[in-house]
C-alpha cells in the first residue's frame, strides 16, 4: 500500500466527512429543518451548537441539510457535465471533420456568454426547480469538459493504436471507450474534482443572488445570504455556511491533487 | 611534470567510472540504479574513441562524464575523470564551466532539437568562442566559415546568415559540428551524430567529420549503436554492455578478430543468409497508383506499379520522404488513391477504408515502426492480441485464451505474458506483440512498415528471423517498407526502389542487387556502411551520383 501524504489525508477526512453528513442529514440533525426553536439570532450555547438563524431555526440543523443540498445539486451537475462534455469531446476529436467543427464553434459560442450571466438569464426564464438548476450547471459546465476531453483525445487518436484499431475496422463506440477513454481518464479524474468544486461554488452564488435553491430548503448559499444582514449587528451566524464551502472546496481539491500525481504516475499515464 | 615515463600523457583517461542515477518506481521508496560499473578508459591527443553498444548500455551516460555532466538525477559517484592530467569528476560549478565549451565540447543526435530557431547559425556557432574570450568576433567568424568550408557546407561565406530551419537536417549536423570545433577544444563528443540521418546523407555528414577530426586533430569520442559506422572513423572501440565494459581494443582487431561472444555477435549481425523464392502469382498487385495528400496538388506518389507474389516479401526501399509510407497508406486505404487500382486476393481493393469488406480488413494487416505507440498502454498483451481474434472469428472465453497462448508460442514468448502490459516489456517483446496481433487475423499480407528501424541490431536480428520463419509456416506474404539496405538483403524476394515517389528500380532480389544500376540505386547501395575497414574512401571513390537531399 501506497502512504498517502498528509494534505491529501486531510482532504480525504474532510471530504468523507462533509459527504457523510449529507447523505445522512435526517439522523443527523437535532431538529427538523424549519422547526422555530429560540429568538432571532441567539448566540451560541449547548441547545444551539450555532446558535439561531434570522427566525430561530436552529443554525446546526441548517447547515446539515444544507450540505445535503449544496452537495446533491454540485454532484448531479458535475455527473452531468462529464458525461455529455467527455462524451461529446471524444465524438469530436475520433469524428474530426464538420462533426468537429460544428460541436467546437457551438461550445466556443456558449462560452464566449459569461456562465453566470447566462444561467442567471435562463432561470429567470424557466422555473426554479431543482432539476432546472441542475440542468442549467450540467449543460452549461459540459462546455469546459469538452474543452479538455476533445484536446486530451486527439492526443490519442493520433497514437498508431488508434489506427490500428480503424484498420481493423472497429466501430466508433469501440474506439472511444476501449482506445480512448482509459488513456484520457487520469486528466479527465483530476478535472472532476475541480468541476465539482465550481459547482459548488456556483450553486452558493447563484442561491446567494436568489435564484438557487429556494425556501425553505436552503443550500449554503441561501445560508448566507439569509444570514447575511446580521453581519452588521456583529453577529456570526453568515460565516459558518461561509466557512463551510471554503472547507470543502479546499479538501476537495487536496484530494485531487493525490489523484493528479498518482494516476500521472502509473504505467502509461500522462508524464512522471 | 616528474613521472616523465609517459612521454604523451592521455588527453582524457577515465578510471573505474561509476555512475547511479536514482530512480522513482510509484509507490516504492526511491532505489539506487547503477548504470556504469566500473569502467576505465582512456583517449590520447588526436585519436577517435569509438563507444558502442545497444540502448542502454551507458555509451551517452560515460561520454557525458568526459564533460562531467550527468542528465537529470545522474551522479558520477566513483572513480575518476581525468582531463589534461587533472580530475575533472569532482570539480566546482565554475571549474566546469570554464571547460565546458573550452577543451570538451559536445555534438547531440538531432541537431534540429539542439539549435535554437530563432538565432542564425553563424551566432550560434560561434557563442562558445565569444563566451569564453577565446577570440575576437572576426576571428570566430572567420574560423566559422573556415569550417563551414571544410565540412562541406554550401557557399560558406553565407551559410552562417541563415535559420536552422533553412538548411536540410544534414547540414545542420555539419553546422553543429562546426559549433563544436569553433571554440578549438581539445576534445569533441559525438553522441550519435548520423543516427537520425537518411542513409545517403549519413555517408557526407561521416566523410566530413572524419575529415573534419583529421584536419583540426581534435580528439574525439564516438557514441553509437552501429559497428558499422564506428569502424569508418575510430581508431580504437570500446564495446559496452549493461554498464559494462565487454571488450576494448583498435578498431582493426574489434572487427576483424573480436574476443568476447557479445562483440562477435555484433559483428556478424544482419547476416541472415535469405533464397529468394521462385515467382508467384501475385496476393497483391498495385497499378499505376497517384496519390496526393488532401489540400495539396503536390503527388506524393507517381504512377507506381509493383506485384508482390504470394507468401514472398516486397521491400520498397527509399530514403525519407520518398513515399514509401505513402504507398502502404494507400494500400490500407488510409490514404484513398487518385488514380490506379489495387488488386489484393483477387479482389479489386475499394480505395477507401469505410467501403472495405470486413474480409478485405482482416487479411491486410500492418505492424509499426513504433511498438511503443502502436499498443494501447492500458491494455494487456492478452487484450491486444484477443481483439482481432474476437473482433474477426467471434472467439471468446477459453478458446481465446487457448488460441491467445497459442500465438504467444509462435513468436517465442511463453506463459505468463498473457496478462502483462506494454509498459512491462522489452522493446523486441513488443515487436513481436504487434506481429501476434497481426498474425491472430489469419492475414494474406502484413504491410511491415520499419519494424526494425527501432531495435537494436541483435534484437532486430531476432525479429526478421521470426518474420522469415513464420512466413514459411504460414505462407503470408510481407510488404516490407525500410531504408536499411542490410534488411533488405536479409528479407526481400523482390525489391523495389523509391525516389521522390516513383518507383526507379523493381524486380527480383538478384536482379535488383546486381549491376548495372541506374544512378539513384547506385548511390543508395553504395551509402550502406559496411563492417570494413577504410570502406568510407572506397565508396568515395566510386560514386556516380552526389546525393541530392543533403
Amino acid at each position: 500500500m501506497r502512504r498517502i501524504p498528509i494534505s491529501a489525508l486531510i482532504g480525504l477526512i474532510l471530504t468523507g466527512g462533509f459527504f457523510f453528513v449529507a447523505i445522512f442529514a435526517q439522523l443527523i440533525a437535532p431538529y427538523r429543518m424549519d422547526e422555530l426553536v429560540g429568538g432571532v439570532w441567539d448566540p451560541i450555547s449547548a441547545t444551539h451548537w450555532l446558535g439561531t438563524d434570522s427566525i430561530g431555526r436552529d443554525l446546526l440543523t441548517r447547515m446539515i441539510y444544507g450540505a445535503q443540498v449544496t452537495i446533491f445539486v454540485a454532484t448531479c451537475a458535475t455527473i452531468l457535465s462529464f458525461v455529455t462534455g467527455s462524451v461529446l469531446g471524444f465524438i469530436a476529436a475520433t469524428a474530426g471533420g464538420w462533426v468537429d467543427q460544428a460541436l467546437s464553434r457551438l461550445v466556443d459560442l456558449v462560452m464566449a456568454i459569461p456562465t453566470l450571466i447566462l444561467s442567471l438569464v435562463i432561470l429567470t426564464a424557466l422555473d426554479v426547480t431543482m432539476i432546472n438548476l441542475i440542468l442549467v450547471m450540467g449543460f452549461l459546465d459540459s462546455t469546459r469538459v469538452f474543452r479538455l476531453s476533445r484536446a486530451v483525445a486527439v492526443d490519442i487518436t493520433v497514437m498508431d493504436y488508434v489506427e490500428a484499431a480503424r484498420l481493423r475496422g472497429e466501430k466508433q463506440g469501440w474506439i472511444i471507450f476501449s482506445e480512448v477513454l482509459p488513456n484520457a481518464l487520469s486528466p479527465l479524474v483530476a478535472e472532476l474534482g475541480l468541476r465539482f468544486i465550481f459547482a459548488v461554488l456556483f450553486i452558493s452564488t447563484l442561491s446567494f443572488l436568489g435564484l438557487g435553491v429556494q425556501p425553505p430548503l436552503a443550500d449554503w448559499g441561501g445560508l448566507v445570504k439569509e444570514n447575511s444582514a446580521g453581519l452588521v449587528y456583529g453577529i456570526p451566524a453568515a460565516l459558518a455556511p461561509a466557512i463551510a464551502i471554503a472547507a470543502l472546496a479546499i479538501s476537495v481539491n487536496l484530494v485531487a491533487d493525490w489523484v493528479l500525481s498518482r494516476t500521472t504516475s502509473l504505467k502509461g499515464g500522462r508524464g512522471a | 611534470m616528474l613521472d616523465s615515463a609517459k612521454p604523451k600523457p592521455a588527453l582524457l583517461e577515465i578510471k573505474n567510472l561509476r555512475i547511479e542515477a536514482t530512480s522513482y518506481p510509484p509507490g516504492e521508496p526511491p532505489r539506487k540504479v547503477v548504470l556504469v560499473d566500473d569502467v576505465s578508459v582512456s583517449v590520447e591527443q588526436g585519436k577517435v574513441l569509438g563507444l558502442i553498444g545497444e540502448s542502454g548500455a551507458g555509451k551517452s551516460t560515460i561520454g557525458l562524464s568526459a564533460m562531467s555532466f550527468g542528465r537529470g538525477g545522474v551522479q558520477l559517484s566513483g572513480g575518476q575523470v581525468m582531463l589534461n592530467g587533472r580530475d575533472i569528476r569532482t570539480a566546482g560549478p565554475s571549474d566546469l564551466r570554464a571547460l565546458r565549451g573550452r577543451e570538451v565540447t559536445y555534438v547531440a543526435q538531432s541537431a534540429a532539437a539542439a539549435f535554437n530557431p530563432a538565432k542564425r547559425l553563424m551566432e550560434q556557432v560561434i557563442e562558445t568562442s565569444l563566451h569564453h574570450k577565446l577570440m575576437s568576433r572576426a576571428e570566430a567568424e572567420a574560423r566559422a566559415v573556415e569550417l563551414f568550408r571544410k565540412l562541406g557546407l554550401p557557399n560558406p561565406e553565407t551559410f552562417g546568415t541563415r535559420y536552422p530551419h533553412q538548411v536540410s537536417g544534414g547540414q545542420l549536423q555539419r553546422a553543429m559540428t562546426a559549433m563544436a570545433l569553433c571554440p578549438k577544444p581539445d576534445l569533441v563528443i559525438f553522441d550519435e551524430p548520423t543516427t537520425a540521418l537518411d542513409v545517403t546523407t549519413q555517408i557526407d555528414v561521416l566523410v566530413a567529420i572524419k575529415a573534419a577530426i583529421r584536419d583540426t586533430g581534435v580528439a574525439a569520442l564516438y557514441i553509437t549503436h552501429d559497428l558499422a559506422v564506428v569502424a569508418q572513423v575510430a581508431d580504437h572501440i570500446l564495446v559496452l554492455r549493461g554498464g559494462k565494459k565487454v571488450e576494448y581494443g583498435t578498431t582493426d582487431q574489434i572487427i576483424n578478430t573480436p574476443q568476447q561472444a557479445y562483440t562477435q555477435a555484433l559483428v556478424s549481425v544482419r547476416s541472415i543468409d535469405h533464397i529468394e523464392k521462385a515467382d508467384a502469382a501475385p496476393v497483391l498487385s498495385v497499378a499505376n497508383i497517384t496519390a496526393r495528400y488532401k489540400g495539396t496538388t503536390f503527388d506524393v506518389l507517381k504512377n507506381v506499379t509493383v506485384d508482390l507474389p504470394a507468401g514472398q516479401t516486397l521491400a520498397v526501399v527509399g530514403e525519407s520522404g520518398s513515399g514509401k509510407s505513402t504507398l502502404a497508406r494507400v494500400i490500407t486505404g488510409l490514404l484513398p488513391a487518385a488514380q490506379g487500382r489495387i488488386t489484393f486476393a483477387g479482389r479489386t481493393l475499394s480505395p477507401d477504408l469505410a467501403s472495405r469488406s470486413k474480409d478485405d480488413l482482416r487479411e491486410l494487416q500492418m505492424i509499426y515502426q513504433m511498438a511503443d505507440t502502436a499498443m494501447n498502454p492500458r491494455q494487456t498483451v492478452g487484450t491486444i492480441i484477443g481483439r482481432p481474434l474476437e473482433f474477426y472469428f467471434g472467439l471468446k472465453g477459453a478458446a481465446k485464451r487457448a488460441r491467445i497462448q497459442e500465438l504467444l508460442d509462435e513468436i517465442e514468448m511463453g506463459a505468463g505474458f498473457i496478462d502483462r502490459y506494454p509498459a512491462e516489456l522489452s522493446g523486441g517483446q513488443k515487436q513481436r506483440v504487434c506481429i501476434a496481433r497481426a498474425l491472430a487475423a489469419k492475414p494474406k499480407l502484413i504491410i511491415c512498415d520499419e519494424v526494425t528501424s527501432a531495435l537494436d541490431p541483435l534484437v532486430a536480428d531476432g525479429i526478421l528471423k521470426l518474420l522469415l520463419s513464420l512466413q514459411a509456416r504460414e505462407g503470408v506474404a510481407y510488404l516490407f517498407i525500410t531504408h536499411d539496405l542490410a534488411t533488405v538483403k536479409a528479407i526481400a524476394d523482390k525489391i523495389a526502389v523509391m525516389y521522390r515517389g516513383q518507383v526507379v528500380r523493381y524486380g527480383s532480389k538478384t536482379d535488383v542487387l546486381t549491376p548495372p544500376f541506374d544512378d539513384y540505386t547506385d548511390l543508395l547501395l553504395s551509402s550502406v556502411p559496411e563492417m570494413k575497414l577504410g570502406w568510407l574512401e572506397e565508396v568515395l571513390a566510386s560514386r556516380k551520383m552526389e546525393s541530392g537531399g543533403n
